[in-house]
Protein backbone atom coordinates (compact mmCIF):
# COMPACT_ATOMS: atom_id res chain seq x y z
CA UNK A 1 0.00 0.00 0.00
CA UNK A 2 3.02 2.58 -0.57
CA UNK A 3 2.29 3.17 -3.56
CA UNK A 4 0.09 6.28 -4.27
CA UNK A 5 -1.67 6.95 -7.31
CA UNK A 6 -0.89 10.02 -8.09
CA UNK A 7 -3.33 11.03 -11.04
CA UNK A 8 -6.16 10.20 -8.28
CA UNK A 9 -4.87 12.22 -5.38
CA UNK A 10 -4.60 15.16 -7.94
CA UNK A 11 -7.99 14.35 -9.01
CA UNK A 12 -8.90 14.79 -5.29
CA UNK A 13 -7.58 18.05 -4.69
CA UNK A 14 -8.58 19.53 -8.12
CA UNK A 15 -12.17 18.21 -7.82
CA UNK A 16 -14.15 21.59 -6.59
CA UNK A 17 -12.29 23.72 -8.88
CA UNK A 18 -12.89 21.34 -11.68
CA UNK A 19 -16.34 21.54 -10.75
CA UNK A 20 -16.77 25.43 -10.73
CA UNK A 21 -15.37 25.49 -14.09
CA UNK A 22 -17.80 23.81 -15.68
CA UNK A 23 -20.54 25.51 -13.93
CA UNK A 24 -19.36 28.62 -15.99
CA UNK A 25 -17.74 27.41 -18.84
CA UNK A 26 -20.35 26.82 -20.52
CA UNK A 27 -22.50 30.56 -20.82
CA UNK A 28 -18.54 31.92 -21.43
CA UNK A 29 -18.30 29.04 -24.30
CA UNK A 30 -21.37 30.18 -26.25
CA UNK A 31 -20.17 33.90 -26.49
CA UNK A 32 -16.36 32.96 -27.26
CA UNK A 33 -17.41 30.40 -30.03
CA UNK A 34 -20.10 32.94 -31.55
CA UNK A 35 -17.64 35.29 -32.63
CA UNK A 36 -15.44 32.39 -33.96
CA UNK A 37 -12.30 34.95 -34.38
CA UNK A 38 -11.05 33.73 -31.27
CA UNK A 39 -8.73 31.14 -31.45
CA UNK A 40 -9.96 27.30 -29.49
CA UNK A 41 -8.31 26.94 -26.00
CA UNK A 42 -6.14 24.00 -26.63
CA UNK A 43 -7.64 20.25 -25.99
CA UNK A 44 -11.36 21.74 -26.54
CA UNK A 45 -12.76 19.66 -29.66
CA UNK A 46 -14.60 21.68 -32.59
CA UNK A 47 -18.11 22.44 -31.63
CA UNK A 48 -21.29 22.32 -33.15
CA UNK A 49 -22.60 25.68 -31.87
CA UNK A 50 -20.51 27.01 -35.04
CA UNK A 51 -20.90 26.67 -38.60
CA UNK A 52 -18.20 27.23 -40.76
CA UNK A 53 -18.90 29.27 -44.24
CA UNK A 54 -18.34 31.21 -47.06
CA UNK A 55 -19.49 34.27 -49.07
CA UNK A 56 -18.61 34.49 -51.97
CA UNK A 57 -19.37 38.20 -54.02
CA UNK A 58 -18.81 37.14 -57.39
CA UNK A 59 -19.62 41.18 -58.21
CA UNK A 60 -16.23 41.93 -56.42
CA UNK A 61 -14.41 38.51 -58.09
CA UNK A 62 -11.60 40.13 -61.22
CA UNK A 63 -11.82 37.88 -64.12
CA UNK A 64 -8.28 36.71 -64.33
CA UNK A 65 -7.45 37.41 -60.84
CA UNK A 66 -6.03 34.10 -59.19
CA UNK A 67 -4.35 34.65 -56.01
CA UNK A 68 -7.08 32.45 -53.97
CA UNK A 69 -5.76 30.02 -56.05
CA UNK A 70 -2.35 30.76 -55.58
CA UNK A 71 -2.58 31.84 -51.53
CA UNK A 72 -4.09 27.98 -51.25
CA UNK A 73 -1.26 26.53 -53.21
CA UNK A 74 0.97 28.01 -51.13
CA UNK A 75 -0.60 27.31 -47.70
CA UNK A 76 -0.99 23.75 -48.32
CA UNK A 77 1.59 22.81 -50.75
CA UNK A 78 0.03 21.60 -53.72
CA UNK A 79 2.08 22.08 -56.71
CA UNK A 80 1.00 23.50 -60.07
CA UNK A 81 -1.95 21.77 -62.08
CA UNK A 82 -1.01 20.71 -65.46
CA UNK A 83 -3.25 18.38 -66.36
CA UNK A 84 -7.08 17.37 -65.56
CA UNK A 85 -6.37 14.41 -62.63
CA UNK A 86 -3.60 16.98 -61.83
CA UNK A 87 -4.69 17.99 -57.82
CA UNK A 88 -6.61 21.12 -57.36
CA UNK A 89 -7.88 22.47 -54.20
CA UNK A 90 -9.36 25.43 -55.80
CA UNK A 91 -10.46 26.42 -59.10
CA UNK A 92 -11.31 29.98 -61.07
CA UNK A 93 -14.60 29.30 -63.13
CA UNK A 94 -15.50 31.74 -65.80
CA UNK A 95 -19.38 31.60 -66.39
CA UNK A 96 -20.36 33.02 -69.43
CA UNK A 97 -24.71 33.66 -70.09
CA UNK A 98 -24.55 32.83 -74.03
CA UNK A 99 -27.79 34.75 -75.11
CA UNK A 100 -26.54 38.43 -72.91
CA UNK A 101 -22.92 37.88 -72.69
CA UNK A 102 -22.35 38.73 -69.48
CA UNK A 103 -19.97 37.22 -67.57
CA UNK A 104 -19.53 35.51 -64.44
CA UNK A 105 -16.18 35.07 -62.34
CA UNK A 106 -15.75 32.51 -59.23
CA UNK A 107 -13.71 30.51 -57.17
CA UNK A 108 -14.58 26.86 -57.15
CA UNK A 109 -13.58 24.54 -54.18
CA UNK A 110 -15.05 22.19 -51.46
CA UNK A 111 -18.29 23.15 -50.54
CA UNK A 112 -18.99 22.11 -46.94
CA UNK A 113 -21.99 20.75 -47.66
CA UNK A 114 -24.35 20.19 -44.39
CA UNK A 115 -25.58 16.90 -46.00
CA UNK A 116 -22.21 15.82 -47.56
CA UNK A 117 -22.53 13.08 -50.42
CA UNK A 118 -18.99 12.67 -49.88
CA UNK A 119 -19.56 11.39 -46.55
CA UNK A 120 -22.17 9.01 -47.60
CA UNK A 121 -20.47 7.28 -49.72
CA UNK A 122 -17.22 6.47 -47.88
CA UNK A 123 -16.37 2.80 -47.40
CA UNK A 124 -14.13 3.85 -44.88
CA UNK A 125 -15.29 6.74 -42.91
CA UNK A 126 -12.28 8.69 -43.99
CA UNK A 127 -14.74 11.24 -45.42
CA UNK A 128 -16.47 12.95 -42.57
CA UNK A 129 -18.12 16.30 -41.40
CA UNK A 130 -16.57 17.58 -38.43
CA UNK A 131 -19.02 19.32 -35.65
CA UNK A 132 -18.26 22.89 -36.65
CA UNK A 133 -19.48 21.71 -40.54
CA UNK A 134 -16.13 21.68 -42.29
CA UNK A 135 -16.15 18.47 -44.26
CA UNK A 136 -12.28 16.87 -44.87
CA UNK A 137 -10.71 13.48 -45.50
CA UNK A 138 -9.10 11.44 -42.35
CA UNK A 139 -5.95 10.19 -45.05
CA UNK A 140 -4.96 7.75 -41.79
CA UNK A 141 -7.69 5.79 -43.35
CA UNK A 142 -8.59 6.86 -46.70
CA UNK A 143 -7.75 4.45 -49.10
CA UNK A 144 -7.70 5.81 -52.46
CA UNK A 145 -10.91 4.56 -53.87
CA UNK A 146 -12.49 7.74 -55.23
CA UNK A 147 -15.70 6.98 -54.92
CA UNK A 148 -16.39 10.44 -53.12
CA UNK A 149 -14.93 12.20 -56.24
CA UNK A 150 -17.39 10.48 -58.13
CA UNK A 151 -20.10 11.47 -55.69
CA UNK A 152 -19.06 15.19 -54.81
CA UNK A 153 -21.30 17.46 -57.81
CA UNK A 154 -18.89 19.87 -57.45
CA UNK A 155 -15.77 18.17 -58.62
CA UNK A 156 -14.35 19.58 -55.29
CA UNK A 157 -12.18 16.53 -54.84
CA UNK A 158 -9.09 15.53 -56.21
CA UNK A 159 -6.43 12.17 -56.14
CA UNK A 160 -2.92 12.26 -55.48
CA UNK A 161 -1.15 10.13 -58.30
CA UNK A 162 2.26 11.11 -57.56
CA UNK A 163 4.39 11.06 -54.47
CA UNK A 164 4.80 14.04 -52.50
CA UNK A 165 8.32 14.92 -51.81
CA UNK A 166 9.70 17.53 -49.57
CA UNK A 167 6.10 18.76 -48.22
CA UNK A 168 6.43 21.80 -46.53
CA UNK A 169 2.96 22.93 -45.07
CA UNK A 170 0.76 22.06 -41.67
CA UNK A 171 -1.49 20.43 -43.66
CA UNK A 172 -0.66 16.68 -44.19
CA UNK A 173 -0.73 15.51 -48.03
CA UNK A 174 0.21 12.08 -49.52
CA UNK A 175 0.40 9.89 -52.36
CA UNK A 176 -2.43 7.72 -53.05
CA UNK A 177 -5.21 9.68 -50.96
CA UNK A 178 -7.98 11.86 -51.66
CA UNK A 179 -7.55 15.65 -50.59
CA UNK A 180 -9.95 18.96 -51.13
CA UNK A 181 -10.25 22.09 -49.77
CA UNK A 182 -10.48 22.54 -45.92
CA UNK A 183 -11.48 25.22 -45.54
CA UNK A 184 -7.54 25.47 -43.60
CA UNK A 185 -8.66 24.02 -40.63
CA UNK A 186 -5.57 24.56 -38.63
CA UNK A 187 -5.31 28.27 -39.62
CA UNK A 188 -9.26 28.50 -38.74
CA UNK A 189 -8.81 26.34 -35.09
CA UNK A 190 -6.25 28.86 -34.28
CA UNK A 191 -9.03 31.78 -34.98
CA UNK A 192 -7.38 33.14 -38.31
CA UNK A 193 -8.97 33.07 -41.74
CA UNK A 194 -8.63 30.93 -44.86
CA UNK A 195 -5.54 31.48 -46.67
CA UNK A 196 -7.39 32.58 -49.76
CA UNK A 197 -9.91 34.84 -47.61
CA UNK A 198 -7.10 36.80 -46.62
CA UNK A 199 -5.16 36.99 -50.13
CA UNK A 200 -8.32 38.19 -51.61
CA UNK A 201 -9.01 40.63 -48.82
CA UNK A 202 -4.76 41.57 -48.66
CA UNK A 203 -5.89 42.45 -52.85
CA UNK A 204 -8.43 44.91 -51.74
CA UNK A 205 -11.39 42.99 -53.86
CA UNK A 206 -12.90 41.25 -50.76
CA UNK A 207 -15.20 39.07 -52.66
CA UNK A 208 -14.72 36.12 -49.92
CA UNK A 209 -16.01 36.53 -46.42
CA UNK A 210 -15.63 33.57 -44.35
CA UNK A 211 -17.28 33.58 -40.74
CA UNK A 212 -19.59 31.43 -38.24
CA UNK A 213 -23.27 31.35 -40.49
CA UNK A 214 -24.44 30.64 -36.50
CA UNK A 215 -23.51 33.63 -35.07
CA UNK A 216 -26.46 36.27 -35.67
CA UNK A 217 -23.80 38.91 -35.02
CA UNK A 218 -20.85 37.68 -37.50
CA UNK A 219 -20.69 39.59 -40.54
CA UNK A 220 -21.50 36.66 -42.64
CA UNK A 221 -24.66 36.18 -41.34
CA UNK A 222 -25.69 39.67 -41.72
CA UNK A 223 -24.58 40.11 -45.17
CA UNK A 224 -26.26 36.62 -45.91
CA UNK A 225 -29.59 38.13 -44.35
CA UNK A 226 -29.57 41.38 -46.71
CA UNK A 227 -28.20 39.95 -49.44
CA UNK A 228 -29.50 37.63 -52.40
CA UNK A 229 -27.51 34.74 -52.53
CA UNK A 230 -26.92 31.32 -54.03
CA UNK A 231 -25.85 27.39 -53.55
CA UNK A 232 -24.39 25.92 -56.54
CA UNK A 233 -26.70 23.27 -57.56
CA UNK A 234 -29.48 24.15 -54.60
CA UNK A 235 -31.43 21.51 -56.27
CA UNK A 236 -29.62 18.84 -54.80
CA UNK A 237 -30.54 19.98 -51.14
CA UNK A 238 -27.05 19.51 -50.09
CA UNK A 239 -27.21 22.66 -48.14
CA UNK A 240 -23.56 23.44 -48.65
CA UNK A 241 -21.93 25.80 -46.29
CA UNK A 242 -20.52 28.09 -49.08
CA UNK A 243 -23.16 30.32 -51.01
CA UNK A 244 -22.55 32.67 -54.09
CA UNK A 245 -23.74 36.75 -54.40
CA UNK A 246 -24.37 37.64 -58.77
CA UNK A 247 -24.33 34.00 -59.91
CA UNK B 1 44.12 11.36 -8.33
CA UNK B 2 42.36 8.37 -9.62
CA UNK B 3 39.50 9.93 -7.18
CA UNK B 4 39.58 13.04 -8.35
CA UNK B 5 39.50 11.69 -12.61
CA UNK B 6 36.09 9.67 -11.03
CA UNK B 7 34.23 12.67 -9.47
CA UNK B 8 35.59 14.82 -12.78
CA UNK B 9 33.66 11.82 -15.00
CA UNK B 10 30.37 11.43 -12.80
CA UNK B 11 30.11 15.48 -13.02
CA UNK B 12 30.53 14.84 -17.12
CA UNK B 13 28.31 12.32 -17.10
CA UNK B 14 24.61 14.41 -16.77
CA UNK B 15 26.12 16.58 -19.77
CA UNK B 16 26.39 14.08 -22.31
CA UNK B 17 22.33 14.16 -22.11
CA UNK B 18 22.74 17.59 -23.18
CA UNK B 19 23.11 18.15 -26.98
CA UNK B 20 24.30 20.59 -29.04
CA UNK B 21 23.82 21.26 -32.53
CA UNK B 22 24.83 17.68 -34.52
CA UNK B 23 26.81 16.32 -31.50
CA UNK B 24 25.24 12.75 -31.12
CA UNK B 25 23.93 10.54 -28.11
CA UNK B 26 24.09 7.40 -27.48
CA UNK B 27 20.17 5.75 -27.22
CA UNK B 28 19.92 2.17 -25.35
CA UNK B 29 23.47 1.39 -24.48
CA UNK B 30 27.00 1.63 -26.19
CA UNK B 31 25.44 -1.12 -28.88
CA UNK B 32 22.50 1.37 -29.64
CA UNK B 33 21.87 3.75 -32.21
CA UNK B 34 23.63 7.15 -31.93
CA UNK B 35 21.48 9.69 -32.74
CA UNK B 36 20.94 13.78 -33.40
CA UNK B 37 18.05 14.67 -30.78
CA UNK B 38 18.10 17.83 -31.81
CA UNK B 39 17.11 20.12 -29.08
CA UNK B 40 15.91 16.91 -26.39
CA UNK B 41 14.74 17.44 -23.16
CA UNK B 42 11.96 15.95 -21.47
CA UNK B 43 8.72 17.29 -22.37
CA UNK B 44 6.09 14.27 -22.29
CA UNK B 45 7.46 11.65 -20.35
CA UNK B 46 10.79 9.96 -19.59
CA UNK B 47 12.70 8.41 -22.31
CA UNK B 48 12.35 4.87 -21.48
CA UNK B 49 8.78 5.12 -21.78
CA UNK B 50 8.62 7.35 -24.82
CA UNK B 51 10.78 4.74 -26.55
CA UNK B 52 8.54 1.44 -26.45
CA UNK B 53 5.19 3.38 -25.69
CA UNK B 54 5.51 7.12 -28.47
CA UNK B 55 3.12 5.53 -31.25
CA UNK B 56 0.37 4.88 -28.57
CA UNK B 57 0.37 8.56 -27.65
CA UNK B 58 0.60 9.83 -31.37
CA UNK B 59 -2.12 7.75 -32.34
CA UNK B 60 -4.47 8.61 -30.10
CA UNK B 61 -3.62 12.07 -30.68
CA UNK B 62 -3.92 12.04 -33.98
CA UNK B 63 -7.79 10.77 -33.98
CA UNK B 64 -8.71 13.43 -31.26
CA UNK B 65 -7.01 15.89 -33.87
CA UNK B 66 -7.98 15.13 -37.04
CA UNK B 67 -11.38 13.85 -36.10
CA UNK B 68 -12.51 16.33 -33.14
CA UNK B 69 -10.56 19.25 -33.86
CA UNK B 70 -8.20 19.08 -30.50
CA UNK B 71 -5.80 20.79 -30.56
CA UNK B 72 -2.69 22.49 -28.52
CA UNK B 73 -1.80 18.78 -26.89
CA UNK B 74 1.59 18.13 -26.30
CA UNK B 75 1.54 14.60 -27.57
CA UNK B 76 1.50 16.39 -30.91
CA UNK B 77 3.36 15.37 -33.68
CA UNK B 78 4.32 18.62 -35.04
CA UNK B 79 5.69 19.02 -31.12
CA UNK B 80 8.08 16.05 -31.45
CA UNK B 81 9.43 17.25 -34.70
CA UNK B 82 10.08 20.84 -33.21
CA UNK B 83 12.35 19.54 -30.41
CA UNK B 84 13.96 16.48 -31.97
CA UNK B 85 14.86 17.70 -35.75
CA UNK B 86 18.21 17.77 -35.83
CA UNK B 87 19.65 21.27 -36.03
CA UNK B 88 22.09 20.13 -39.04
CA UNK B 89 19.28 19.22 -41.64
CA UNK B 90 16.35 21.03 -39.50
CA UNK B 91 14.32 17.45 -40.07
CA UNK B 92 13.63 13.96 -38.15
CA UNK B 93 14.75 12.30 -41.48
CA UNK B 94 17.44 12.18 -43.54
CA UNK B 95 20.17 9.27 -41.99
CA UNK B 96 20.83 6.57 -39.62
CA UNK B 97 21.51 9.87 -37.14
CA UNK B 98 18.32 11.83 -37.26
CA UNK B 99 15.80 11.63 -34.64
CA UNK B 100 12.69 9.25 -35.89
CA UNK B 101 14.84 7.68 -38.63
CA UNK B 102 17.92 6.67 -36.70
CA UNK B 103 15.95 4.61 -34.32
CA UNK B 104 13.30 2.99 -36.90
CA UNK B 105 16.16 1.34 -38.93
CA UNK B 106 17.91 0.58 -36.04
CA UNK B 107 14.49 -1.29 -34.65
CA UNK B 108 13.68 -2.13 -38.13
CA UNK B 109 10.49 -0.46 -37.87
CA UNK B 110 8.72 0.99 -40.94
CA UNK B 111 7.77 5.15 -40.69
CA UNK B 112 4.36 6.01 -42.36
CA UNK B 113 4.08 9.70 -40.38
CA UNK B 114 6.53 11.55 -43.16
CA UNK B 115 4.95 9.90 -46.29
CA UNK B 116 2.02 12.95 -45.71
CA UNK B 117 3.41 14.35 -42.59
CA UNK B 118 6.13 17.33 -42.58
CA UNK B 119 9.60 16.25 -40.93
CA UNK B 120 10.91 19.74 -40.55
CA UNK B 121 9.97 21.98 -37.46
CA UNK B 122 7.14 24.66 -38.00
CA UNK B 123 9.75 27.60 -37.41
CA UNK B 124 11.42 26.36 -39.85
CA UNK B 125 8.81 25.93 -42.50
CA UNK B 126 7.67 29.68 -41.16
CA UNK B 127 10.76 31.22 -42.11
CA UNK B 128 10.51 29.10 -45.17
CA UNK B 129 13.21 31.24 -47.62
CA UNK B 130 13.22 28.10 -50.13
CA UNK B 131 9.64 28.03 -50.77
CA UNK B 132 9.69 31.98 -52.14
CA UNK B 133 13.22 31.35 -54.16
CA UNK B 134 10.69 28.25 -56.01
CA UNK B 135 8.08 30.66 -56.08
CA UNK B 136 10.39 33.29 -58.18
CA UNK B 137 11.13 30.57 -60.64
Amino acid sequence: MSDVNEDRRQFLTRGPALAAGVAIAPGMLLIDLAHGAEPRPAGEPASSEVRWGMLIDTNKCESGCDDCVTACRKENDWPEPKSATDVQWIRKVELKQESTGRQVNLPVMCQHCEHPPCVDVCPTAASFKRADGIVLVDKHRCIGCRYCMMACPYKARSFVHEPVIDHESEMPRGQGTVESCTFCVNRVDRGEQPACVEACAKEGHRALLFGNLNDPNSEIHQRIRSVTSVHLRADLGLNPGISFVGV
Amino acid sequence: MKNFLSILLLLALPLANIASAGELVSIAGPNGPKLDIGKGGHCVRDPKFMRSNHFKLILHQRVATVRKGVRGSKYELTNCIDCHASKVNHSVLGSDQNFCQGCHTYAAVKIDCFECHSSKPREFMKAADHLVTEEAK
